[in-house]
């Protein structure tokens, strides 16, 4: 669902920054969609199943996906416009 | 109220809380719903324009808030009292299906980094305080943006009405809740009080009241959720022991024969467990309460890096969750309602003070979100009904003024709905209206990236997916309901069971593009699009967008 996040003015559309960061805001609707992954009881970890604990370690896993792609448009985005004042 | 003597001593917390009224639990309760009740009314004065009396200071906090704020104002929100009563409720009486709301809150926060920047962007450059307005300024079309608002408020009207379920829920709990004896007007009481207290400062302070309680509710939410989180499996042998009980439990027939729930989603369930997921974060963002605190940040970063920090709600969500399971360990006596479950659990595993901190975190949780959807809804009544279509020429002062009267109807509205209705009704219409609110992506989130799309096909979509919703809803029967007994039915052409909403929105795309088509080849008339590309990227300090709002809101271009 997620397409890339910008549509620039100027300059390349696609570039490699933002596929990565594309891939990045994909990735957990893969992880999560695919429930039949991750629908089993073992292995617990302290006692609970995996089915609960795994999407909980997902929260995480996309929370560090989501900052390393706001980090790379946010980095992608001053070089433009640093590039743009000169 | 005879029943409101106090009784203390925490051992006989159970008994107190089951037949009449927990003493200290109530006190604390009442100490922090008077504490917010006074931050309310001051919020009024925090950080105050000079020129007040608009629609961007009293709808959207003069626009001002940044990253903290906005976290706070968002998870205080988007995580509502009904949340906290109903997630932990399924999981305890179904199992499984009722951990969709973490993949959910899991998927919503890459998919809001994709679009709401760029609405963000272009409704802070033209003055937009609701997604209706930019849906009338990109197509075009007033009808268009008429059955978004229309759609937005019919969505929301049920959703404010839930947040006094949840009160309800714990007031019940507490004791005040009023038994089968009492008459309606002493049951309801605490109930109208609650609701009065919250009209009146939404009333005078618009959203910097919510903001401002919002750091108390969420404060008080994490606090009651850490320990929860860890004292209550202490008290109940570990999570290993609560995890067999529930598993038990579930393997037990429930009223149709099979089994009551899964402690795993099984091979038939996968697919309502994925769509729902889907569907549900699909539609958070639609929302026009969560809009509104978004439209209310001060720049486009800082909702970028929410969308980084906003997780951590669903890290509290997910812990949440599990205290359903708790419950079944803990053999909670729901009295035959599961959304009593958690402020049972609670009454009965804490010691009677900080069962009052965990009740006034629910209730609070409820005043913030409510007062919020009556803000947005009250927006965009303004907005795009009453300036499109009944006073174009209306002022900055007026549409203030008129906002403010429909935050107060909106709410009135929904206290009756909940005190003259069965509670299942407005469940059944919260339902409806994620259904509903999903068919307004389309034209919002498409409207953001593209402007292909032609106006009357959106129109059509939305058409289309709002009927199909309503109709499949209808027909759904569950063992206590004939109709609207679940969000889930069956596929049409895949087969398996899915969410209602996400089958309505495939039908709706299908249909937009399809006439989208059909109308660009016989080059029917097309709406003036009065945004540009620029737009949608700008941030403060960029040409052409003012940090300070309010004086282009005044000659926004809303009457053309």
């Amino acid at each position: 669902m997620p397409e890339p996040a910008q549509s620039p003015d100027t300059g390349q559309v696609v570039t490699p920054t933002r596929v990565v960061a594309a891939v990045c805001l994909i990735a957990p609707f893969v992880a999560m969609l695919w429930v039949s992954s991750y629908a089993k009881v073992e292995p617990t970890l302290i006692g609970i199943p995996f089915f609960y604990w795994y999407q909980m370690l997902w929260v995480l896993i996309s929370t560090a996906l989501t900052l390393l792609a706001y980090r790379l448009v946010l980095r992608e985005q001053r070089a433009r416009k640093g590039g743009a004042a000169k | 109220m005879t029943a409101a003597l106090p009784s203390t001593g925490s051992d006989q917390l159970a008994a107190a809380a089951a037949k009449g009224v927990n003493g200290v639990a109530l006190a604390v309760f009442v100490f922090f719903f008077v504490a917010v009740t006074v931050m309310g009314f001051l919020a009024a004065r925090w950080r105050k324009a000079e020129q007040s009396a608009n629609l961007d200071e009293w709808g959207l906090g003069g626009r001002s808030f940044g990253t903290w704020v906005t976290w706070f104002l968002l998870g205080g929100d988007l995580y509502t009292a009904y949340t906290f009563v109903a997630v932990p409720a399924a999981i305890y009486a179904a199992g499984a299906a009722g951990f969709f709301a973490v993949p959910y809150t899991i998927l919503v926060y890459p998919l809001i980094f994709t679009f709401l920047p760029r609405l963000w962007s272009v409704s802070h450059r033209h003055g937009y305080v609701t997604t209706s307005d930019f849906v009338r300024g990109r197509f075009g079309s007033k009808g268009l943006s008429l059955a978004v608002a229309l759609t937005g408020i019919l969505a929301t009207m049920p959703y404010i009405a839930l947040q006094l379920v949840g009160i309800q829920a714990v007031l019940d709990v507490l004791g005040v809740g009023g038994g089968e004896h009492t008459g309606w007007f002493v049951k309801d009481l605490p109930l109208l009080i609650a609701f009065a207290v919250l009209a009146a400062y939404t009333y005078s302070s618009g959203l910097r009241a919510p903001a401002l309680i919002a750091f108390v509710k969420d404060g008080l939410i994490y606090l009651v959720i850490a320990v929860a989180i860890i004292y209550i499996p202490i008290k109940l042998g570990g999570f290993g022991a609560i995890f067999d009980a529930a598993g038990k439990a579930f393997a037990e027939p429930g009223p149709t024969g099979k089994p009551r729930g899964e402690l795993v989603s099984g091979a038939g369930s996968q697919w309502a467990y994925a769509t729902l997921a889907l569907g549900s974060a699909l539609a958070l963002f639609m929302y026009p309460h969560s809009i509104t605190a978004t439209l209310s940040s001060r720049s486009r970063e800082v909702i970028r890096r929410n969308t980084t920090i906003l997780p951590l709600y669903s890290l509290m969500l997910g812990f949440l969750a599990l205290l359903g399971f708790m419950a079944i360990k803990a053999g909670t006596d729901i009295q035959g309602n599961p959304q009593l479950a958690i402020p049972q659990l609670f009454a009965d595993m804490f010691p009677s003070w900080f069962a009052g901190v965990a009740f006034a975190a629910i209730g609070i949780g409820a005043l913030v979100p409510a007062a919020i959807m009556s803000i947005a809804a009250a927006n965009l009544f303004t907005r795009n009904v009453y300036k499109d279509f009944l006073k174009p020429d209306a002022t900055a002062a007026q549409e203030h003024k008129v906002a403010k009267l429909v935050s107060l109807l909106v709410k009135v509205g929904a206290l009756i709905f909940v005190l003259t209705m069965d509670k299942t009704v407005a469940i059944n219409f919260q339902l409806l209206g994620g259904i509903w609110i999903l068919q307004t992506m389309p034209a919002l989130v498409g409207g953001l990236f593209t402007r292909w799309f032609h106006r009357w096909a959106l129109l059509a979509g939305w058409a289309a997916g709002m009927l199909y919703g309503t109709l499949a809803a209808y027909g759904v029967a569950s063992p206590t309901q004939a109709h609207f007994g679940g969000s889930s039915k069956e596929i049409p052409g895949i087969g398996q069971i899915g969410y209602i909403g996400l089958t309505a929105f495939a039908l709706n795309v299908l249909v937009t593009v399809v006439l989208t088509v059909v109308l660009r080849a016989v080059k029917a008339p097309d709406g003036v699009d009065e945004t540009s590309p620029a737009d949608y990227t700008a941030d403060v300090g960029d040409k052409g967008t003012t940090p300070d709002l309010p004086p282009a809101t005044v000659s926004s271009p809303a009457g053309h």
